[in-house]
Parts: C-alpha cells; sequence; structure tokens
C-alpha cells in the first residue's frame, strides 16, 4: 500500500529528504541573492546615461554589447544545458575541477543574473523619470541617483518579480542533479532507487517542494507589506513662525 | 550689477527641430527675472539648457566667469549651486518630508546629519511645513508638495533658484501659498528665475520680465514697460490673449 509506503519512506529516510530541501534552499537563497546583485549592478550599468562622444562613449557601448549578450545567452538556453557546459567545459578548458555545490550556487546565480538584471532594468525605468531629474538638479551624478533615490523605488516595484525568481529557483534547482549536486531531487531519486518506491517517494519531494515554495511566497508578502510603511504619518510639535522670524530665517549674506 | 549667470548665443535643437535660437539674457545677484510666454516658445528648454538637463546645441553658459559647457567643467558642483523647482514637485518617493530636504546635504555638502536637519527645519519653517516632516510625499496636497520641493532646493544654499512653472499643476486653491512663499523669498533677496503664467505674479515681484516666443527672447524689460507699453506686436498680442482668458 502506497500509504504505508510513504510512511515508511518519510521516518526512514527523512534525515536524506532535509539534507536535500537544505542543499535546494541553500543554493537557491545564495543564487537568488548573487543574481540579483549581478542583476543591480547590470541595470545601474545599462540604464547610463550615454555619453555624447570620446573614449567613455566607447567604453560603454562595448560594455553593453557584452552585457546585452551575457543577457540574451543566458536567458536563450536551458540551465540544464548550462550546468553540464559550465561543470565540464571548466573542467576541460582549464583543468579546474568545480566543487559541485559551488559549480552549483555559480550557475544558478549567473542564470538569475541574466534575467534579474533585465527585471531590475525595468524597475528601474519605471520610475518617474522627474525622480532622476530631481536628484541630478540638486547635484547628484548617476551613482548617488541610483543608490539614494532611483534603486530603492526600483527595489521596491521589482520585489513581487524577484520573489518570483526565487521560487522558480527553488523549483528548478532540481536540474542540478545533472552534475550530482545532492539537492532535493538527487536525494530523492537515490531513496525511490534503493526502494523501487518511485511514486512514494517523489509525491514526499513534491510536498516538501510545495511547503518551502510556499512559505517564501508569504514571507515575501509580509515584507513588502512592511516595507510600504505605515499609511499615516504623525504631526510635527508645531511651531509658530511669524512672517518676520521667517524673513529674518531667508535673510541671506 | 554683477551677473551670477550670463546666457550667451546659446541653441538648442532637439533633431531637426530648433526649440531655442540665439539666446542672450544675464541674471544678476539678488533679481528676479520672470519668462513668460505661450506654451511650446522654449521656457522649460531654457532652464533645462541652464542646470544642463538638457545639454545645449551651441552658445556658452557663464557662471560666476566661467563657461560651465567646457568639458572640463564639474557639473554636479555646478547644479548644487542651482536649485530647481519643477512643475511636478518630483519629490523623492522614498524619502519622507524631513529627509527630501537633508539627503542631499548629507551626501553632497557633505554636513553632519544634525546639521543637515537643522537646516532643512529652518527652511521647512518658512515654507510652512515644518509640522510635516514624518510625512511622505505621497500623503500630502499638490501645495505641499510643492513648498516642501521650494525647502529642498533652499536647504542646498544655492546661487540661483530656478522655478519651472511652479503653480501650473496645482488646484487653484494652492496656488496661493505657494506664491505666498515665493513672494517672501522674493522680499529676502533671493536670486530667482522663475516661469510662469501667473501674470500677477510677474507683474508685481520681477525686477525684469523675459518674454519667449518661438524659442528667442521677443522683448525683455522692467513689468512696467512689459505689462504696460510693450514695444512688440507679439508681446502685446501674447498679454491680450492670456490676460483675458
Ligand atoms: N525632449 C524633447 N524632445 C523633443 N522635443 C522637445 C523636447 N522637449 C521639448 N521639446 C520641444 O521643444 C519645444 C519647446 O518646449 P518647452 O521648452 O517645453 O516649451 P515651454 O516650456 O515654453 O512650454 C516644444 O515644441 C517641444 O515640443
Ligand atoms: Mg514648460
Amino acid at each position: 500500500m502506497s500509504l504505508e509506503w510513504i510512511v515508511r519512506i518519510v521516518s526512514e529516510y527523512w534525515p536524506m529528504f532535509l539534507r536535500g530541501a537544505g542543499v535546494t534552499l541553500l543554493i537557491s537563497i545564495i543564487g537568488t541573492l548573487f543574481g540579483s546583485l549581478i542583476g543591480l549592478v547590470i541595470g545601474v550599468i545599462r540604464t547610463m546615461p550615454m555619453p555624447a562622444r570620446g573614449i567613455k562613449r566607447i567604453l560603454l557601448k562595448t560594455v553593453n554589447g557584452i552585457l546585452a549578450a551575457y543577457i540574451e545567452f543566458f536567458r536563450g538556453t536551458p540551465m540544464i544545458v548550462q550546468a553540464m557546459v559550465i561543470f565540464y567545459g571548466t573542467a576541460l578548458a582549464f583543468g579546474i575541477h568545480m566543487e559541485r555545490l559551488t559549480a552549483a550556487i555559480f550557475i544558478v546565480s549567473i542564470n538569475t543574473g541574466a534575467y534579474m538584471a533585465e527585471i531590475v532594468r525595468g524597475g528601474i525605468i519605471s520610475v518617474d523619470k522627474g525622480q532622476y531629474e530631481a536628484a541630478q538638479a540638486i547635484g547628484m551624478n548617476h551613482f548617488q541617483t541610483m543608490m539614494n533615490v532611483v534603486l530603492p523605488q526600483a527595489i521596491r516595484n521589482i520585489l513581487p518579480a524577484t520573489g518570483n525568481e526565487f521560487v522558480i529557483n527553488i523549483k528548478d534547482t532540481s536540474v542540478l542533479n545533472v552534475i550530482s549536486v545532492t539537492e532535493l531531487y538527487f536525494q530523492t531519486k537515490s531513496v525511490a532507487g534503493n526502494n523501487f518506491r518511485y511514486f512514494e517517494a517523489f509525491f514526499v519531494a513534491c510536498i516538501i517542494y510545495f511547503i518551502m515554495t510556499f512559505t517564501v511566497t508569504r514571507i515575501l508578502r509580509y515584507l513588502e507589506r512592511k516595507l510600504d510603511g505605515p499609511e499615516t504619518y504623525t504631526l510635527n510639535q508645531m511651531q509658530v513662525a511669524t512672517p518676520e522670524d521667517m524673513l529674518r530665517l531667508t535673510q541671506r549674506n | 550689477m554683477e551677473p551670477i549667470i550670463e546666457v550667451k548665443h546659446l541653441s538648442k535643437s532637439f533633431g531637426a527641430n530648433e526649440v531655442l535660437k540665439d539666446i542672450n539674457f544675464s541674471v544678476n545677484k539678488g533679481e528676479v527675472v520672470c519668462i513668460i510666454g505661450a506654451s511650446g516658445s522654449g521656457k522649460s528648454t531654457l532652464l533645462r539648457c541652464i542646470n544642463l538637463l538638457e545639454r545645449p546645441s551651441g552658445g556658452q553658459i557663464i557662471y560666476k566667469g566661467e563657461n560651465i559647457l567646457d568639458d572640463k567643467h564639474d557639473v554636479y558642483k555646478y547644479r548644487q549651486k542651482l536649485g530647481m523647482v519643477f512643475q511636478q514637485f518630483n519629490l523623492f518617493n522614498n524619502h519622507n518630508v524631513l529627509s527630501n530636504c537633508t539627503v542631499g546635504q548629507i551626501k553632497l555638502l557633505k554636513r553632519s546629519r544634525e546639521e543637515a536637519e537643522e537646516v532643512a527645519l529652518r527652511y521647512l519653517r518658512v515654507v510652512g511645513m515644518e509640522q510635516y516632516i514624518h510625512a511622505k510625499p505621497r500623503q500630502l496636497s499638490g501645495g505641499q508638495k510643492q513648498r516642501v520641493a521650494i525647502a529642498r532646493a533652499l536647504s542646498m544654499d544655492p546661487d540661483v533658484m530656478l522655478f519651472d512653472e511652479p503653480t501650473s499643476a496645482l488646484d487653484p486653491e494652492m496656488v496661493g501659498e505657494v506664491l505666498k512663499v515665493m513672494k517672501l523669498l522674493a522680499e529676502s533677496g533671493l536670486t530667482m528665475l522663475v516661469v510662469t503664467h501667473e501674470m500677477g505674479f510677474a507683474k508685481e515681484v520681477a525686477d525684469r520680465v523675459v518674454f519667449m516666443d518661438q524659442g528667442v527672447i521677443a522683448e525683455e524689460g522692467p513689468p512696467e514697460q512689459i505689462f504696460n507699453n510693450p514695444r512688440q506686436e507679439r508681446t502685446r498680442e501674447f498679454l491680450k490673449r492670456v490676460l483675458n482668458a
């Protein structure tokens, strides 16, 4: 009977499932984090205003070209294939044997980076142009404008999309079993193979994946609401100033 | 009189569209200059060229004796010395009222938080918004937003304030509160360059009025001349149109 087998598999193999889930979470959390950082940096570079002429213009054009190629390439090929190419490719080309977990985090990071770069760029563009101009008008440069005004708003706007990337990563790290990373799918496959109980083992994995994605989604919702801050504000202690006071205060030397 | 900003032979084209043609004028220290003119005549573009939000196509902008269009000139330092007030307010949406007025001081002028807040509070008091320091821009009315925007610009201790139709996006009942603040600033001796459709304000407050038409300065003079004895036919026609509207 299936139910009996499920109970048996869980009670016997729970440490394997738990370790698998832990590795899956680790890879997707770090991958999403690094991926978002890559996306932020690329998004800021790709929205820089193009200098009118000179060496800086050529430089920025070249960098933009390279970044566009990176984005297109990683969005246009399956992560499972990227994993194989990068893992075996680095071994072949440089004789480097990447540690499997490191390789997994590396692959998820640059893959997520490609998607996040476009998400961040969209987020930056969606911030009202007047915000950028007002920051420029008080004398901020592109970097200061981004850090103090545009990115905080862009990040808030792209939070739902970033959470979505995170959830996708939790699910898609399963493809990394092709390079034998001991994430949840890989562990489940071992459990199933040991007992020839495929349905039961993967049913358990299914539940665990769902619990992880569901929890993450809820936490992110909560964070979004928290970030938006309170709907009301308190009035500051009133200090009555006469027009004469005000004039004196504005008197310029 | 000592000019703070001198515009010489300034031109600006967007593609084939020549929006500003051979503009020459200056703003002296302590002076209030109002720019009037029909919509599309290039007033905003002129203001945006002066603080380099638009790159002029030709000519010179002399600030304290230096041409700021020289490649080696520090654009960012220069912009710190010009306060800009936009038609659409453009308060930083991720900052509250107080922090809108301190972020530039802290990040650009390297003032301490305490000093920046002191300066900010002083100007927020001037514009009558010191009660609202904890509010976010989305929680304010248009008139309140614009008064905070003025305080934000003043907090940087600018040499000149540029206003681009500061009351045009406001509901009629809020225009007065903003004009009142601007009048106060003018009386305090602040140098101001104001693009406006408020003819009453220009008449009363301006030391000099510049009338723009189709990308050129058509007439320039004291308000008495422009409003009572315009020398150009097109000035007369423009005024007739707006004053009878
Ligand atoms: N970024 C731009 N690109 C192309 N044309 C523009 C741009 N900004 C302004 N213009 C054009 O320049 C002319 C002057 O505009 P503007 O300076 O905004 O006039 P005003 O402020 O006097 O109403 C208009 O014909 C407008 O269409
Ligand atoms: Mg305009």
